[in-house]
């Protein structure tokens, strides 16, 4: 199994020459098993990047949204596969107490919002999807909610023996008077437990994140924490606030390796980077 | 430790925050969590108390009804929300920690998760 980062900002887009190397684009990840198959984390703007790669004999991709704010969907009416009868695809995304995902997703892809109706495209399948293991071609995936505003949920992707959690939006510290602290009573360890490699919301300095408490994100230092409680192998970080340059994500990541001096292996999630598991 | 669902993780911490007595249970009954406000009522810490088992609570703490009666246990409110799905309410006299008799006024709910999973009560209660 492998994947590339293709869009790594979060809350929105950011194009410019401050955030050349880490990505201006939203979220989305692009995965693929030893046999070829096609996983996308997220549909966020980074998804425009992946039309292009999608050989012409591929007959399904499967995309996992964690859940419905805009940075993480606003790629998926862009996304061409969506239109193409030749390839079936599949959302997996959470519902909400109420609703289905078709329903909170069409509030999306609809007029006035966006031109095309969902139930145009025809070769589309949704899942709705909460807690629970999920078979998705070759990935076996295990999805449970996370904290942060609305139903969201984290993915645990297991493939070719390898294993890849993706929580891109998440807040483990919220509330928590003394973190990190007890696993059993921290958001997304689960998830994250042993895993080979662990791509995960690193969105604020520990400064901003005094003055954004129940905002969904967590800062750098947290995510090394929380990944330390959790034992994972590798760390990515991911969904850049869209304010950080390039320059302010190499400082902010030296000073919380220093800082937290982390057991696990620490990538910066430069846009275009390769994991290979 | 297989990790808590998340409800349950965001219902101790918002528990630990307010300043109304809050006392909350899983699935089974066991007590997982009373905040500080229901420290003075109960007599103890929860620090001190820690988690309970539901075969173990029934020893810890006395209740009657106003007048002195038994209640059986079916028509404790928590037991209410916990066995039948509905919030519950009641007067009850109820045996502290510490020895003393207390008069309180209890409400207790069902605590249903996302996809209506059953995950345990939570009881607030106030002191006449």
């Amino acid at each position: 199994m492998r994947a590339i980062l293709w869009g790594t900002r979060g809350s929105v887009a950011r194009a410019g020459p401050a955030t050349v190397r880490y990505g201006g684009d939203t979220a989305s990840v692009e995965v693929r098993s030893d046999d070829g198959s096609w996983l996308i984390l997220d549909g966020g703007s980074g998804m425009l990047r992946i039309t292009p790669r999608v050989e012409e004999e591929v007959t399904r991709i499967d995309i996992l949204i964690t859940h419905l704010h805009m940075d993480h969907i606003q790629g998926l009416g862009f996304f061409h596969p969506l239109r193409n009868p030749e390839i079936d695809t599949h959302i997996w995304g959470p519902v909400s107490t109420t609703r289905d995902l078709a329903e909170r997703l069409g509030r999306y892809l609809s007029p006035p919002l966006f031109p095309v109706r969902l139930r145009e495209m025809k070769s589309l399948h949704l899942h709705d999807i909460g807690r629970g293991e999920y078979e998705v071609g070759p990935f076996r995936v295990a999805a449970d909610l996370v904290i942060h505003p609305g139903p969201t949920v984290g993915y645990r992707v297991e493939a070719d023996g390898a294993t890849l959690t993706y929580i891109p939006d998440h807040e483990p510290a919220l509330g928590v008077r003394a973190f990190p602290g007890d696993p059993r009573w921290t958001s997304g360890v689960d998830l994250m437990r042993d895993v080979d490699c662990l791509i995960h919301d690193a969105q604020y300095t520990e400064e901003e994140y005094r003055g954004r408490v129940g905002w969904g994100h967590s800062t750098l230092r947290q995510l090394l924490q929380v990944a330390g409680l959790a034992e994972v192998k590798e760390v990515v970080t991911f969904h850049h606030d869209p304010e950080h340059s390039d320059e302010m994500l190499d400082a902010m990541l030296d000073e919380a390796v220093a800082d937290v001096q982390p057991a696990s292996r620490v990538t910066p999630g430069v846009v275009e980077t390769l994991i290979e598991l | 430790m297989a990790q808590e669902p998340i409800e349950m993780i965001l219902l101790t911490h918002w528990a630990s925050y307010v300043a109304v007595p809050i006392w909350i249970t899983d699935a089974e009954g066991n007590l997982i969590f009373y905040n500080e406000s229901a420290e003075r009522i109960l007599g103890r810490s929860f620090e001190d108390a820690g988690e309970v088992k539901a075969e173990v609570l029934g020893q810890l703490f006395e209740t009657t009804s106003l007048d002195g009666e038994p209640i059986p246990n079916e028509e404790l409110p928590l037991v209410v929300a916990l066995t039948e799905q509905r919030p519950s309410h009641r007067s009850i006299r109820i045996r502290a920690f510490d020895g003393s008799w207390r008069v309180i006024d209890i409400t207790a709910i069902p605590i249903t998760g996302q996809g209506g999973r059953h995950l345990g009560a939570m009881a607030t209660f106030w002191e006449q």
